[in-house]
């Protein structure tokens, strides 16, 4: 909310530059999140004038060369293409050397061949109001630069400041939603004044010339009170619509409002200064005179004042008259009993409509306004008043309206004002500073609280504007605390009693798996928890795959992002295309977060933490001696054992089919009777519908092999004899899987066999047709001795024996 | 005979000096020590002199024999030396030339390096890592958090909601870390003291919203944990992120589900909390505040513990009258953006490689 700042100090006016203000605020919970300047940066060069003179231009039929009285010795000649300028004005005038508002230095100018010694100013040109009646003639609007200045026409030459509102700071502030009571000046007001201790003048509002009682001229029913607690309406008649003076004018722009017309004006003053909005209707334009407050009809539609046919629901409100809808109550008013150069009798709505509702409808319609950001945060009736109090004065001041007796009240009975007790030794045990009772007591009269001490503190009572936000102690303390305490609040550290910090086992896991992966050089990105349903097909998963349950969004911000991620592979591939599209083929990334899927049994998703890698084109850069090798399925498992191993974990693959990978490269990852996820290259479909080469990845599940891993490691004993390293070269059918050789290998030798590997794999001729050898490392080692050959030649010959029985035969 | 001995030893001495060759030097080995040359000879006829001078030739040979063995010994051992430094030197290699095979190098992302920074740092102060759902009920994401039912934040444009059975769904993307609270203090005893990381997730997308982004919650509950500890544990948290003359301020803010409620502001370490660079220049980073805000915090709502119902798991319980504590939620993406300079927040899930490389 911008809030000019002589306005502000209108009401509190502490001995502060407005960098002092900012301060206070700021630190009192109100935030000033900037300030502003409205108007001219410096108001040197600006001066009162007097025309003498205003004659023809020579070769300009629009332009008048003007004879102007600055108050020097000599009048200055000033062209001026204003239609209204006219000898014997008073005006504002901008000498060479004045820096305008959007920062142009004026200058000596010559204008169609004359020279111009400056610029007779119209009142955008200053930011006073919205201009489009031409130069500012003073001796009409004055004397009133302010509501409360009084003055004599002033004399040529004097500095225009004077005079007129041309430069003002303004604050912007930032309102937080339990504060509706300061989306008004006032309410600024009062919290400055608590702030500095400076003293807060009366309430704008607190003198009513209008009276209380029916009204004769117009009726207004209510049908549906749930949403409309509160409605006044006032009638005023013989009203003159014209231009709003130049003070009224120069508050609301710099408060970021266009300027209309006086009526328009009005309503949009009380409403800032009291934070209620107000409507104005031209009561000969609404029929029957009477207003009926009712919920909209499902489907219904309106023509509001923008043009726009809006179509509503069954929980918008709309104001009939006997004609139908006039407005959408809250947002928008409806053009057809709009106020308008030729309205005499004006209809003064103030009404209090139900926060949330309002917020619904507006986003709903895309329809934001002052009015209905102030209403939605839920704003309390009493404020009706308040603001016809204001804008009735100005009705009468600056319209010459006469108010019609009486003031339409549907729908309100104040509550009683809420008591809650302050324990004084409360806010101390919640702030860890102590405040007094006296301070206490200051600070809550200060905010309009009233207070009375009693034997453990206070006992407080709550103003109207603050009972939906001050219910309990808690927030009594919190008001003292903003206003004194934080400031002075000691840095202390908690007791703890004991706690003690520490990351579980599956967290240290999770750390341990991502490190290994980035100490073997790999990246990690963060995807997306989004996804898009055609990530699916993509995936080539079948209708039934349990990938396909989703958990899938009511309201996403697009297709795009519509369900929750099944899988970590949609969001490497996106981030390999993205990198391989910038930064060149070669990608080793890996991703560690959560997957999602539509959960059957529990009353939440089913969530788990995965890991997956995703590797594609070169393993490593081009080097000057090693040719690198390219990602594919060994790659990866080479990558999966660096993970696993780890954490010693007991695991094996096992030749499986994915829909998305490559059906004769891919594997499911086994441990502890578990699928832990796959490992593959990916389905050259699937690679090729992110644009990418051959591909390979892994995902597992991180959960389970937390829950694999033994947090304890038990300590293994080795003795100091070396081991005997031999090796051995054995055909096989190549339908052996080197898996099931190890296997033998290992439930043949017994205790003394150390390690086995394979080190070698060769097809060809000389093996024979639809066979293979495998090069195996094998070595032995006891804990007591240096074993030899003779040791371990029965060994040996077991194995070759169990080999044979699949069959294995050995190579010369 | 001496002088002899003297005669050869001095010969062969300067000969051996002199050699610059192993070749050379096995020759006069020979020459002076084999079985045919002189002073061995000579050793070997010591036998036949008169008593009286056996002693002192035997002796003097024998010294000699000794000496001239060392001195070529120490000589072959020098020029060996001297010829493998020859050959090493001859061996050169271009040392600019780069490693092999190249070693890659992998990195965290930079959200996941200042989550786990983050995380060590509360760990240090006492705090246990929790996590939880992402996937939310209603009820943990607004109502136990004495969120009003018609709350803006509940509305469709302000949370994500989960497609559900016909009617309406109770489950949300969770908004923020906070359901966690409830959900750890259902789970364990008072005194309490944990962080929450995790996503969270907002239909916001523009260049300072992304509709995901990460928090750490905090939340100590114990029976007389003040504002002033929490303001004390939050510089802790800004010194060890933002250096150790960082200072902290707390501004009164509003959350529903603290009370006090406040914003905390880290002083400005690029200007030094001044507000201005050296060259007087307004400081880019606070814009000329002197102050960053980097979280919300607050005493949690005594509301919020009237929906911890008392169980076996957490007796004694909640009771706001005997319990009280503070609760905080910060901005990962924030916090690092504010620390490494990052301009723009979709930056991190673009994951460009030259972007990832940086951290």
């Amino acid at each position: 909310m911008r809030v000019p700042l002589p306005w502000l100090r209108e009401y509190c006016d502490p001995d502060l530059d407005v960098g002092g203000i900012e301060e206070r605020l700021t630190m009192t919970g109100t935030k000033v999140e900037a300030i502003h300047r409205h108007g001219v940066a410096s108001t040197e060069h600006f001066v009162v004038g007097r025309v003498l003179e205003a004659g023809p231009h020579p070769d300009a039929d629009r332009l008048k060369v003007c004879m102007v009285d600055v108050g020097e010795d000599d009048p200055a000649t000033i062209v001026c293409g204003a239609p209204n300028v006219a000898g014997g004005q008073t005006v504002a005038v901008a000498r060479p050397g004045a820096v305008m508002p959007d920062g142009t230095k004026l200058k000596h100018a010559k204008l169609r061949g004359v020279v111009s010694e400056g610029m007779i100013l119209a009142e955008n040109e200053l930011e006073i109001g919205s201009g489009g009646e031409g130069i500012m003639v003073l001796d009409g609007l004055l004397p009133d630069s302010g509501p409360r200045r009084a003055g004599a026409v002033p004399r040529p030459g004097t500095s225009l400041a004077d005079v007129l509102p041309i430069a003002m700071d303004v604050v912007e502030l930032e309102i937080t939603p339990n504060r509706p009571d300061c989306l008004g000046v006032y309410g600024v007001a009062r919290e400055l004044h608590a702030a500095t201790g400076a003293d807060l003048a009366q309430a704008p509002w607190s003198e009513d010339v209008g009276s209380q009682g029916p009204v004769a001229e117009a009726s207004v029913t209510v049908e549906c009170p749930d949403l409309c607690p509160r409605f006044t309406a006032r009638v005023f008649e013989n009203v003159t619509i014209g231009p709003s003076p130049t003070w009224l004018k120069a508050r609301l722009s710099a408060a970021g409002m266009r300027t209309i017309n006086n009526v328009v004006d009005i309503t949009n003053y009380a409403m800032l200064l009291t934070g209620q909005p107000l409507h104005a209707f031209d009561l000969d334009r609404v029929a029957g005179a009477r207003l009926t407050v009712r919920r909209a009809k499902e489907g219904e539609q309106v023509q509001t004042l923008d043009g726009q046919a809006r179509t509503l629901d069954g929980e918008m409100v709309v104001i009939d008259d006997a004609e139908g809808p006039t407005s959408i109550a809250g947002l928008m008013g409806g053009a057809r009993s709009e106020v308008e150069p030729d309205t005499t009798r004006v209809l003064l709505e103030v009404a209090t409509w139900s926060g949330p509702n309002i917020h619904r409808s507006s986003w709903a319609l895309g329809l934001r306004s002052e009015a209905s950001g102030r209403f939605e945060k839920g704003l309390q009736p009493e404020q009706c008043m308040h603001a016809q109090a204001i804008a009735t004065r100005l009705m009468i001041e600056l319209c010459g309206a006469d108010v019609a007796p009486g003031t339409i009240d549907v729908g309100w009975e104040a509550p009683p004002a809420q008591a809650i007790r302050l324990r004084e030794g409360r806010v101390r045990a919640i702030l860890g500073v102590a405040v007094s009772v006296q301070r206490q007591a200051e600070i809550l009269r200060a905010l309009d609280f009233a207070t009375e001490p009693v034997k453990d503190g206070l006992e407080v009572s709550v103003p109207a504007l603050r009972r939906d936000d001050v219910t309990r102690e808690i927030d009594l303390i919190e008001e003292v605390a903003r206003i004194d305490g934080l400031e002075s609040l000691p840095a202390t550290l908690p007791a703890r009693r004991g706690a003690a910090g520490r990351l579980t086992h599956a967290q240290r896991v999770r750390r341990a798996a991502e490190d290994a992966m980035v100490g073997r050089g790999l990246h990690e990105i963060v995807g997306w928890s989004f996804t898009e349903p055609a990530l699916l097909d993509r995936l080539r998963l079948p209708a039934e795959d349990a990938m396909r349950r989703v958990v899938a969004l009511e309201n996403p911000l697009s297709e795009g992002q519509s369900i929750m991620r099944p899988t970590l592979l949609g969001s490497l591939l996106d981030a390999a295309r993205h990198n391989v599209s910038r930064n060149g083929p070669d990608i080793a990334i890996f991703e560690s977060g959560t997957v999602y899927r539509a959960s059957h049994e529990g009353p939440l998703a089913d969530e788990h933490h995965a890991l997956a890698v995703l590797l594609s084109g070169s393993l490593a850069p081009r080097s000057w001696r090693v040719r690198p090798g390219q990602a594919d399925f060994f790659a990866a498992k080479a990558l999966l054992d660096a993970l696993l191993d780890r954490f010693h974990l007991d695991w094996s693959v096992e030749p499986t089919s994915w829909p998305f990978l490559h059906p004769g490269r891919s594997a499911a990852v086994l441990s502890g009777g578990e699928t832990l996820g796959f490992l593959g290259e990916l389905h050259p479909l699937v690679a090729g519908a992110w644009d990418l080469e051959r591909t390979a990845a892994f995902a597992i599940d991180l959960g389970k092999v937390a829950a694999l891993a033994s947090p304890l490691l038990a300590f293994g004993a080795f003795g100091p004899f070396p081991a005997l390293r031999q090796d051995l070269a054995v055909t096989l059918p190549v339908s052996v899987a080197a898996g099931e050789v190890l296997e033998r290998v290992r439930a043949t030798a017994g205790e003394t066999l150390d390690d086995v590997s394979v080190f070698d794999v060769y097809t060809g001729a000389q093996v024979g047709e639809g066979r293979r050898s495998l090069a195996l490392a094998l070595s032995f080692r006891a804990l007591d001795r240096t074993l030899t050959d003779e040791d371990i030649a029965p060994v040996r010959e077991r194995i070759v024996a169990a080999l044979g029985e699949i069959g294995g035969e050995l190579r010369g | 005979m001496i002088e002899r001995i003297e005669q050869l030893r001095t010969q062969a001495e300067g000969e051996i000096s002199r050699a610059d060759s192993s070749e050379a030097l096995e020759e006069l080995r020979v020459r002076h020590l084999g079985r045919r040359a002189e002073l061995p000879q000579m050793l070997r006829e010591v036998a036949g002199l008169a008593v009286k001078e056996r002693a002192a030739v035997g002796q003097a040979a024998n010294a000699a024999r000794q000496a001239l063995e060392t001195m070529i010994q120490a000589r072959v051992a020098q020029l060996a030396g001297e010829e493998l430094e020859a050959s090493l030197r001859a061996d050169r290699v271009d040392v600019t030339l780069p490693g092999a095979p190249p070693q890659t190098i992998g990195r965290l992302h930079v959200l996941t390096a200042t989550r786990r920074e983050l995380e060590d740092i509360f760990l240090g102060l006492g705090f246990t890592v929790m996590e939880g759902p992402e996937v939310e009920t209603v009820h943990y994401n607004f109502d136990a958090l004495n969120h009003s039912p018609t709350h803006p934040a509940r509305a469709r444009t302000d949370t994500f909601y989960v497609e559900g059975p016909p009617g309406g769904s109770d489950l949300v993307l969770r908004t923020h870390t906070s359901p966690m609270q409830v959900r750890a203090m259902e789970a364990h005893p008072p005194p309490l003291y944990v962080v929450i990381p995790g996503r969270v997730y907002r239909p916001d997308s523009d260049a300072t919203h992304t509709p995901q982004f990460h928090q750490i919650e905090g939340l100590a509950v114990d029976e007389d944990i003040t504002l002033a500890d929490l303001k004390g544990t939050l510089l802790e948290f800004a010194r060890a992120v933002f250096g150790d003359e960082r200072d902290v301020r707390l501004r009164p803010h509003f959350f529903p589900f603290t009370e006090p409620s406040v914003e905390v502001d880290v002083s400005c370490f690029h200007c030094d909390g001044k507000g201005f660079l050296r060259d007087g220049a307004r400081c880019y980073l606070c814009k000329g505040e002197g102050w960053l805000e980097v979280l919300g915090a607050g005493e949690v709502d005594p509301n919020v513990y009237s929906h911890v119902p008392t169980t076996e798991r957490n007796a004694p319980g909640y009771d706001p009258e005997k319990i009280q504590g503070f609760a905080w939620g910060l901005g990962v993406e924030r916090i690092a953006m504010l620390k490494h300079g990052i301009p723009d927040l979709r930056l991190y899930y673009e994951n460009d490689l030259r972007f990832l490389e940086q951290f």
